[in-house]
């Protein structure tokens, strides 16, 4: 019945978009004229979550005006179609299926957040146009809910979960540590994730967990909880969430005497976490993120200079995350050889080893990355490089 | 043993804090039988005006606090002439929507002013630790200083409503408004009193929340604000003993629901109260059954 009803809704689509082209230029593979290749960028540039959408797009300009002043893609120059989708669910998807189905373009970058690219996704899967987000960490964004892949929707940043199971291993295998407790948002999904993952690989490789509390968002008083977690004496606590939240758990907890590390995820990346927790509190913090601009690794030292000559200041992880997407499609469209949308589908599911200022990266079967995870340490409530952890 | 007394400390920082509220609620329940729901953001207006004035003046924790509580009792005199006042005589439906108005009204005219992102306050408390047993028990000096400011609010308050002149006619309003007018006591003015003191009080307690959890956001007053009510009800609404009971009541369970692994009910036992009280002993724990004037 879905498929009857998809199949009639890409007819009369494509009926609407030879009626539009009647008289133009016909592109049958997609992707723009004979020597351009389009290439569509979906992007919250005004709204409620602009700052990562801005970010990303800075990030992704960049790279594809890069790859086109040293001479493009298999020789044709990218035009870049930028569309703002206002940080809204209903744009996200109306700009989707302007660009694939109007603007033709050969892939679709972003959105920025996991919802806005669920809502782009579907006119991505009825146009068979590959759509790649560098930041929707929602494990079901390239899986629905059965398990069934998207084929056409990748990501290349790593999923919620997978960071709880990096903290995980890191606390057991970098830190040491044997026993841990965990105080998660129970309102997020995304720090819901990392805790289940965290509690099943620091449990299935020898750790014991003590106790296990919960918040939710918007709570300010943390003493009572912590009291709690404090009498179970635990060597480490997770504490995945947002830095509002976070900022005055830790805190309060150093104000109780709780003076054990404390490990999260990307949802730390804030200055604002500094601000809250006082920087004489924020230390022993480690959290997972994807970048650091501390990296002292080439390639991240070069992207560095680069950005920062271009839009002088230095670097976040969303600017990373969205110029290696640019470069990822390059290489990409170079391993699919043409323009197509379906061959750039198959290269990018047969990537291994690329190598962005992010990590290495490889996608996996269910069309995420496998990639390492940067660690960030706070000291003194300043974020510093501590290392990059691959995954096992 | 040590926990306990730990959670016990937590407890009554917690209850001083919606105690402190629950004044305000009170005051003008008490008076005009008006539920100000705009109570709370009147607080988070106090902790905005503490923290213009730590920040951008640079001013200590005495004077920001003295300022806070003076803009505060204006708004609340300004609120009660522009949107209250000429309700008086109107049913006391449409003074609790006008509230609730007033209340989303002052939330988002200062999202639009400020912006919606949290806030640090500026620390202007030394901050100290004193350790009992060994330091598995951490009382923090700003507990005492939250506490030892509310005791002396609720004191003043005390003795102003039950010694001076102005104390006195509040009580004759709140006794019979008709009465009292006819006694020569000049009701709105009185009415405008009760509000300055009660905004105040909430001024205050602003600036003490900015301080202790240094976070202060436009949608802040809220949840406290309702809680604040909780407690009003909870210590039998009109009763200023009453508010501090159940300010003190109220953050005591909270600590001790988070305190037995329930932290993400604390807020559904907080209202589940309401509900019991408000079927059980409507006047609340303090208050007398008194029939109600027909």
């Amino acid at each position: 019945m879905k498929k009857k009803l998809s199949a009639v809704l890409s007819m009369v689509l494509s009926l609407g978009l030879l009626a539009g082209c009647a008289g133009g230029a016909t592109s049958t593979s997609g992707g723009g004229t004979s020597d351009t290749i389009k290439v569509g960028v979906n992007y919250e540039l005004t709204g409620e979550v602009a700052t990562y959408g801005v970010n990303l797009n800075d990030g992704v300009q960049m790279a594809l005006e890069e790859i086109n002043a040293n001479g493009g893609v298999l020789g044709k120059q990218l035009e870049i179609v930028t569309v703002d989708n206002k940080s809204s669910d209903t744009e996200a998807a109306n700009v989707s299926t302007r660009l694939a189905t109007r603007d033709k373009v050969v892939a679709l970058l972003g959105p920025a957040t996991s919802g806005n690219t669920k809502a782009a996704s579907p006119a991505a899967m009825q146009n068979k146009i590959p759509l790649i987000s560098g930041s929707a960490t929602a494990d079901d964004v390239t899986v629905d809910a059965n398990g069934k892949v998207r084929d056409y929707i990748f990501k290349t940043c790593f999923s919620d979960s997978f960071q709880g199971v990096m903290m995980a291993e890191f606390a057991l295998g970098d830190l040491g540590f044997t026993n841990a407790a965990i105080l998660a948002d129970s309102s997020s999904d995304y720090a819901q994730g990392l805790a289940k993952a965290f509690r099943d690989t620091f449990a299935a490789n020898g750790g014991t967990l003590l106790s296990e509390e919960a918040y939710q968002a918007g709570d300010k008083d943390f003493k009572a909880v912590l009291t709690n977690l404090k009498a179970t004496n635990p060597e480490v606590l997770f504490v995945p969430g947002y830095y509002e939240e976070v900022g005055l758990i830790v805190r309060q907890a150093r104000e109780l005497g709780l003076n054990v590390p404390i490990l999260g995820g990307d949802g730390y990346e804030s200055p604002k976490l500094t601000e809250i927790a006082g920087a004489e509190n924020l230390n022993d913090v480690y959290y997972s993120s994807h970048y650091s601009p501390n990296d002292t690794a080439e390639n991240v030292v070069a992207f560095n200079e680069a950005f920062n000559a271009k839009y002088s200041k230095s670097p976040d992880a969303f600017n990373a995350l969205g110029y290696d997407m640019g470069y990822l499609l390059k290489d990409a469209l170079e391993r699919a050889g043409e323009a197509d949308t379906e061959k750039l589908k198959v290269a990018l599911e047969e990537t291994d080893g690329f190598e962005g200022v992010t990590g290495v990266l490889s996608i996996d079967d269910n069309h995420n990355p496998v990639k390492s995870v940067t660690i960030i340490e706070m000291i003194e409530g300043v974020p510093t490089f501590l290392k990059k952890l691959d995954p096992k | 043993m040590e926990q306990i007394i730990q959670q016990l400390i937590n407890g009554v920082s917690l209850g001083s804090i919606y105690a402190l509220i629950a004044l305000g609620y009170t005051m003008v329940y008490g008076i005009i039988n008006l539920i100000n729901f705009a109570h709370g953001d009147i607080y988070m207006m106090g902790a905005f005006v503490g923290y213009a004035i730590t920040t951008f003046l640079g001013l200590g924790f005495i004077p920001s606090l003295i300022i806070s509580m003076v803009a505060c009792s204006i708004l609340g005199m300004v609120i009660e002439k522009i949107a209250y006042k000429p309700l008086r005589n109107s049913s006391r439906i449409s003074l609790l929507i006008t509230a609730i108005s007033v209340s989303l009204f002052l939330q988002y005219i200062m999202v639009y002013f400020v912006g919606p992102e949290t806030r640090t306050f500026p620390n202007v408390l030394e901050s100290n630790r004193i350790t009992f047993f060994d330091g598995s028990v951490i009382l923090d000096t700003k507990n005492i200083y939250i506490l030892v400011i509310t005791v002396i609010l609720m004191c003043t308050l005390q003795y102003v409503v039950r010694r001076t002149k102005i104390g006195k006619a509040m009580r004759a309003v709140a006794l019979d408004k008709e009465a009292a007018e006819l006694m020569g006591i000049n009701v709105n003015k009185v009415i405008s009193y009760t509000f300055a003191i009660g905004s105040a009080l909430a001024g205050a307690a602003g600036v003490l929340v900015g301080i202790y959890y240094n976070t202060i956001d436009p949608l802040m007053g809220s949840g406290p604000g309702l809680k604040a009510f909780v407690a009003a009800v909870l210590g039998g609404i009109g009763l200023i003993p009453g508010a501090v009971f159940g300010g003190f009541f109220l953050g005591l369970v909270e600590t001790i629901v988070s305190a037995y692994g329930g932290s993400v009910y604390k807020d559904a036992v907080a209202f589940a109260i309401l509900i019991i009280i408000l079927l059980v002993k409507p006047a609340g724990l303090l208050g007398k059954n008194v029939k109600e004037k027909v």
